[in-house]
């Protein structure tokens, strides 16, 4: 077990190790030159040389990968070319909207996607099961950008209810929450109504109905614990993505997440804050399976006895 | 064409592919259909206050902001949208299908690096990835295309790895391995035509999720550049106008949630049709 856990750490650390060398090897291949974006249009090119050299970018890309690798281990993720701060605290300051909006997305996706896909498997090849499955491609085929303009048009221009864009209060988060969750209580309501109809075929279910057990107490104590296991994973992975921020639902909300703060960089050419973002986001998703791999055998004997 | 025929039976299946043609054929007879030039900035194609036109008999699906009509961008958009989903999807498969391959096939240090190399694709955070690269290279069609294979080859060779793997221990390539035929022909000749279901899947699923990124990418405005139409930038241009004139939001994104949904449908029919250990299970 031990031994497990510590091969895990060693795969995270070179998993880690390995997304901050590509990225890091992207951004400086790539034609955009920060010193540039800095000094502004109208600079001389001593300034830009002069920028260039304060930053450390006319060192070469191993002696910059390696100062940078140093600064991590220290815990330092660098400093913002733009805003002059570091990037460990502009991250952590993104955390708590992030962390609200990624709870707020993920119950919804989960309670959405329970609901109809437990209907739609124990309804299966009925209309209620069609409709359902249908909704769910929709679901997964909706560009995310486009649900987020209907919802804002709909719930915040015509009927008022929810403000257009910021955060703070409760009603802030439910549009973008929303936006993420139908959308991704498609995924969802799919893979639960499969793991579903899985575990309803098996013996012991049908046992249980033998027994004479009410339906709601066989879904609910013997059936749903045993397709849990696909969902957890899914959890997992959505932890990571969400992380990561979402940059599209956080742009169109104007929602001061991780993604917003990866966007504005992004277009600054901020190279340490798309770094820091990457690693921060790369990290999650790792977290996130990790978690998921960690709970399955807590649920499911049978990963424990493997 | 017994695929076809299969498919076909499904309503839901029968939907997508009837979209799916539909849009091609459009696409395809953009400049006979269209009403008017894409990139024509009409004067009667904005209203005396200069805003765009709503629906009408005259402007089909409406003008946009510079009096352009909505229909004919739409129509030119669809161009784009299909030329990048058949591109950037069929590099993924192409990279996805190679690299699955190889990691299955090959045993040892190759195939390991290989693998330990996708699994470290699965962990970056595909979108963000996406998104820096589109922004610091100069957008343009290709390099949109080029930067949505990058990303999306990972999942198609997670899925090859996994059946080479198991079709590597199958006995007629032990028996094929013992008539002394080389690793060569064992690939081509029995490995691969044994993945083409699978490609031909993911080749169409993969189209859903391309359109989509691109649509993405093209609304963040990091996408395919105008003047040159695409459905993302529609939206991307009229996006701080859509309170005032909704449909330069609704048409396009309709049309983008129609393509992918179609493609999805054909995508998930042929799956069933072709894995029927997967009939059935969504």
């Amino acid at each position: 077990m031990v031994l497990l856990v510590l091969r895990r750490l060693v795969q995270t650390a070179l998993i880690l190790l390995g997304v901050a060398a590509i990225t890091f090897l992207l951004l400086y291949a790539l034609p955009a030159d920060p010193a540039r974006m800095i000094a502004g249009r109208s600079a001389t090119a001593q300034t830009v040389a002069n920028i260039r050299r304060e930053l450390g970018l006319d060192q070469p890309l191993l002696v910059q990968f390696w100062a940078y690798l140093q600064g991590i281990a220290h815990g330092d993720l660098g400093r913002s070319y733009a805003q002059k701060t570091d990037v460990g605290s502009l991250i952590a300051a993104r955390i708590p909207a992030t962390l609200v909006l990624m709870a707020a997305g993920i119950l919804l996706e989960v309670v959405l996607g329970l609901t109809f896909g437990i209907i739609a498997a124990l309804r299966r090849g009925g209309v209620i099961d069609r409709a359902v499955m249908m909704a769910s491609f929709i679901g997964v085929s909706a560009p995310q950008f486009v649900v987020a303009l209907l919802l804002l048009y709909v719930f915040a221009v015509t009927l008022g209810w929810f403000p257009m864009s910021g955060f703070g209060t409760p009603a802030h988060v439910v549009l973008p929450a929303m936006t993420l969750g139908i959308l991704g209580a498609g995924w969802y309501a799919r893979m639960v109504r499969s793991a579903m109809i899985d575990v309803l075929n098996q013996d012991y279910v049908r046992t249980a109905r033998a027994k004479g057990l009410s339906s709601a107490r066989i879904i609910l104590r013997h059936a749903l614990p045993n397709a849990m296991l696909p969902i957890i994973a899914m959890i997992g992975i959505d932890i990571g993505q969400f992380m990561g921020g979402v940059v599209v639902v956080e742009a169109v909300y104007g929602w001061p997440g991780i993604g917003q703060l990866a966007w504005q960089a992004i277009q600054q050419v901020d190279i340490p804050i798309i770094m820091g973002v990457t690693l921060v986001s790369a990290l999650a998703i790792v977290l996130g399976n990790l978690v998921a791999d960690t709970i399955a055998p807590l649920i499911d004997p049978r990963i424990r006895a493997r | 064409m017994d695929v076809l025929k299969a498919m076909l039976r499904q309503p839901a299946a029968l939907f997508g592919f009837i979209v799916v043609v539909t849009v091609v054929a459009m696409a395809i007879a953009a400049p006979l259909i269209a009403p008017y030039s894409p990139d024509n900035q009409m004067f009667d194609g904005l209203t005396l206050e200069g805003a765009p036109m709503p629906p009408s008999g005259q402007f089909l699906l409406g003008t946009d902001t510079l009096g352009r009509d909505l229909f004919s961008r739409m129509l030119f958009g669809a161009r784009t949208s299909l030329v990048i989903g058949l591109v950037a999807n069929g590099i993924a498969v192409a990279i996805g299908l190679f690299i699955g391959i190889l990691s299955g096939y090959l045993r040892g240090i190759v195939g390991g690096l290989l693998m330990r190399f996708t699994d470290l694709m699965m962990a970056f955070p595909a979108l963000l990835l996406a998104i820096v690269l589109a922004a610091l290279l100069r957008p343009s069609l290709w390099i949109v295309a080029m930067v949505i294979a990058l990303v999306n080859w990972v999942q198609v060779a997670r899925i090859v790895y996994t059946e080479t793997r198991g079709l590597v221990e199958r006995d007629f390539i032990l028996a094929e391995r013992s008539l002394g035929a080389g690793h060569l022909r064992i690939l081509f000749m029995h490995i691969l035509p044994h993945l083409i279901p699978t490609a031909i899947v993911w080749g169409t699923l993969g189209i859903a999720t391309t359109v989509l990124l691109e649509a993405t990418l093209s609304f963040l405005g990091i996408g395919v550049q105008p003047p040159q139409p695409s459905w993302g930038n529609i939206i991307f241009e009229s996006q701080s106008y859509f309170q005032a004139a909704p449909w330069l939001v609704f048409f396009p994104g309709a049309i983008i949630l129609l393509t992918a949904l179609s493609f999805n449908l054909v995508g998930d029919a042929l799956r069933d049709i072709l894995d029927p250990t997967q009939r059935g299970r969504g």
